[in-house]
C-alpha cells in the first residue's frame, strides 16, 4: 500500500524557479497529477501556464517539436495552436476551430525569483496570500539553489524538514552536530494563516564542517534554527551562526552573526512523488565565489541524502502491511502540527465552493 | 498559504532538562505532558478541558 498525504486544492505550489521558465525551451511540469506546460510571452515575458495535453490527441505540449509562434503554443504532433488562454486559434486542414478546442489555464504569478502556480478554483486565486521568500532576489543575498524529484510522498518530505533533529545523524559530518538532536524546541501554530513555526536556540554547539569551512569560525557557536513552514508550499530555515556567547545587539542588527536562510519549497508532483526545490541564501561573504561553490556541493550532497532517506522510506512503506503502527517522541511536535495544518487544508481544498448568487 | 495571522497561536515548549512538553492554547488553557500526540489532543480539544484558570493538567 503506497503511502501518500492527500493533495491540498486551492493552494499557490511553486513549479519552478524564474530562470527554468523562457521562451528556447517549453518546460513541462506535473503539479498536484496535472501535467502544465510553462513558457512566457514575447513581449512582456509573463509566464503562462497551460494544460500540457492538446485537446486532439493529447500529446504533450511541451515536447519537441513543439513550439512557440510569437505568445502562442503549437502542439509537435499535429499544429493544434493555443494562445495565452488555453483557446485554440488555429487547427490543420479547416477552418472551422471545435468550440470546445481549449486547454486550461492556470493563474501564475511570479515572485522572489519563483514561478507560483494556483492549482484549483481559478477565482479563488489571490495572489496576496503567496508567502514571501525577499531574500531569494534581495540585494545583499546570495542564493545557491537546484531541485531534486524525490519518488516519496511529499508529506516525508514535510516530516523530514520539520524535525531537524535527523540532521545529528543522517548528515552528520555535514550539518548535523549531536547538539541539534539534543536541544529541545519551541513549536508554535498559527492556526488561521496556516503557519508552524519549530525553534530550536543552541547557546553552546560544535560548529559543524558545513559552517565551519564556510565562514571560517574556530570553536564552539551559538545556533540558531528558526523554522518558518507555510503550508502546504514554502519552508523557510532562518539560520543564524556566530562564535558562542555572541548574540545581536540591543538595537536588533547583528554584525557577529552569519544570517542563512535556507528555503524550500514543497511541491507535490503526483501520488508518491514530490518536487524537492532547495535553496541556501546568505549575507556574508556574498562576492566570494569559493564560498559561493562549496555551499552549492555541500548543500547538494546533504539534500542528495535526504532524497535517498525519502526514496527508501517510500519504498519501505510501501511494503508495510495496511495499519501500521509508528511512534511519535517530542521531536516530532512540529512535524505533528504541520500534518494537521496539510490535512485541513486538504479537507478545505476538496469542499464544493460556495457560489455568491 | 498565508493569509496572514489570526492571533490564533498554539505554542508548546518542551522545557529544557526534561520530557516535558508545556502547551499554553491560544485562549491562555495550560497543560503538560510527555507525549506530543496527547499534547495536540488537549490543544485542539479547545475548548473542552481549556479554562485560563484552570490549573494546569498533568498527565505525567
Amino acid at each position: 500500500m503506497p503511502h501518500t498525504t492527500s493533495f491540498a486544492r486551492n493552494q499557490w505550489y511553486v513549479a519552478a524557479y524564474s530562470h527554468e521558465v523562457g521562451r528556447e525551451e517549453l518546460l513541462g511540469r506535473t503539479i498536484l497529477g496535472e501535467p502544465l506546460v510553462f513558457y512566457r510571452t514575447e513581449e512582456e515575458g509573463t509566464p503562462v501556464a497551460l494544460a500540457d495535453r492538446c485537446v486532439h490527441r493529447r500529446f504533450p505540449l511541451h515536447e519537441k517539436p513543439g513550439r512557440l509562434d510569437g505568445d502562442r503554443i503549437v502542439c509537435g504532433y499535429h499544429g493544434f495552436t493555443y494562445d495565452t488562454t488555453g483557446t485554440c486559434v488555429y487547427v490543420p486542414g479547416q477552418k472551422r476551430i471545435p468550440r470546445t478546442a481549449r486547454v486550461a489555464s492556470y493563474p501564475v504569478v511570479e515572485l522572489d525569483s519563483l514561478v507560483w502556480v494556483w492549482i484549483g478554483d481559478p477565482a479563488l486565486a489571490d495572489p496576496q496570500t503567496i508567502p514571501r521568500a525577499r531574500h531569494l532576489d534581495a540585494p545583499g543575498w546570495t542564493t545557491v539553489r537546484g531541485m531534486e524529484p524525490i519518488a516519496a510522498d511529499y508529506g516525508l518530505l514535510v516530516d523530514n524538514l520539520l524535525d531537524l533533529s535527523h540532521e545529528t545523524y543522517l548528515h552528520g559530518g555535514y550539518i548535523g552536530t549531536p547538539e541539534v538532536a539534543e536541544t529541545p524546541i519551541t513549536t508554535e501554530v498559527d492556526e488561521g494563516a496556516g503557519i508552524v513555526r519549530v525553534s530550536r536556540h543552541m547557546d553552546d554547539a560544535a560548529c559543524p564542517p558545513f559552517y565551519a569551512k564556510s565562514t571560517g569560525i574556530e570553536g564552539r557557536i551559538t545556533r540558531w534554527q528558526d523554522i518558518e513552514y507555510h503550508a502546504p508550499c514554502l519552508y523557510l530555515l532562518h539560520s543564524r551562526i556566530a562564535p558562542a556567547g555572541v548574540v545581536p545587539e540591543a538595537d536588533g542588527s547583528d554584525p557577529g552573526g552569519f544570517h542563512t536562510e535556507i528555503t524550500y519549497a514543497i511541491t507535490p508532483s503526483a501520488d508518491g512523488q514530490v518536487y524537492d526545490f532547495w535553496m541556501v541564501s546568505r549575507d556574508w561573504a556574498t562576492e566570494d565565489e569559493e564560498v559561493t561553490g562549496f555551499l552549492r556541493d555541500n548543500n547538494h550532497t546533504v539534500v542528495m541524502q535526504d532524497v535517498d532517506a525519502l526514496n527508501l522510506l517510500q519504498k519501505t512503506l510501501g511494503s508495510e502491511r495496511t495499519g501500521y503502527q509508528e511512534l511519535s517522541i517530542n521531536i516530532d511536535t512540529g512535524g505533528l502540527a504541520a500534518r494537521r495544518i496539510l490535512a485541513r487544508l486538504v479537507e478545505e481544498g476538496d469542499k464544493p465552493v460556495e457560489k455568491v448568487l | 498559504m498565508s493569509s496572514g495571522p489570526t492571533g490564533e497561536i498554539y505554542r508548546i515548549d518542551w522545557l529544557p532538562g526534561t520530557d516535558i512538553l508545556h502547551g499554553t492554547c491560544h485562549c491562555g488553557a495550560e497543560h503538560s505532558a510527555q507525549d506530543p500526540v496527547e499534547m495536540w489532543e488537549w490543544m485542539l480539544g479547545h475548548p473542552e478541558g481549556h479554562s485560563p484558570a484552570a490549573p494546569r493538567g498533568n498527565s505525567s
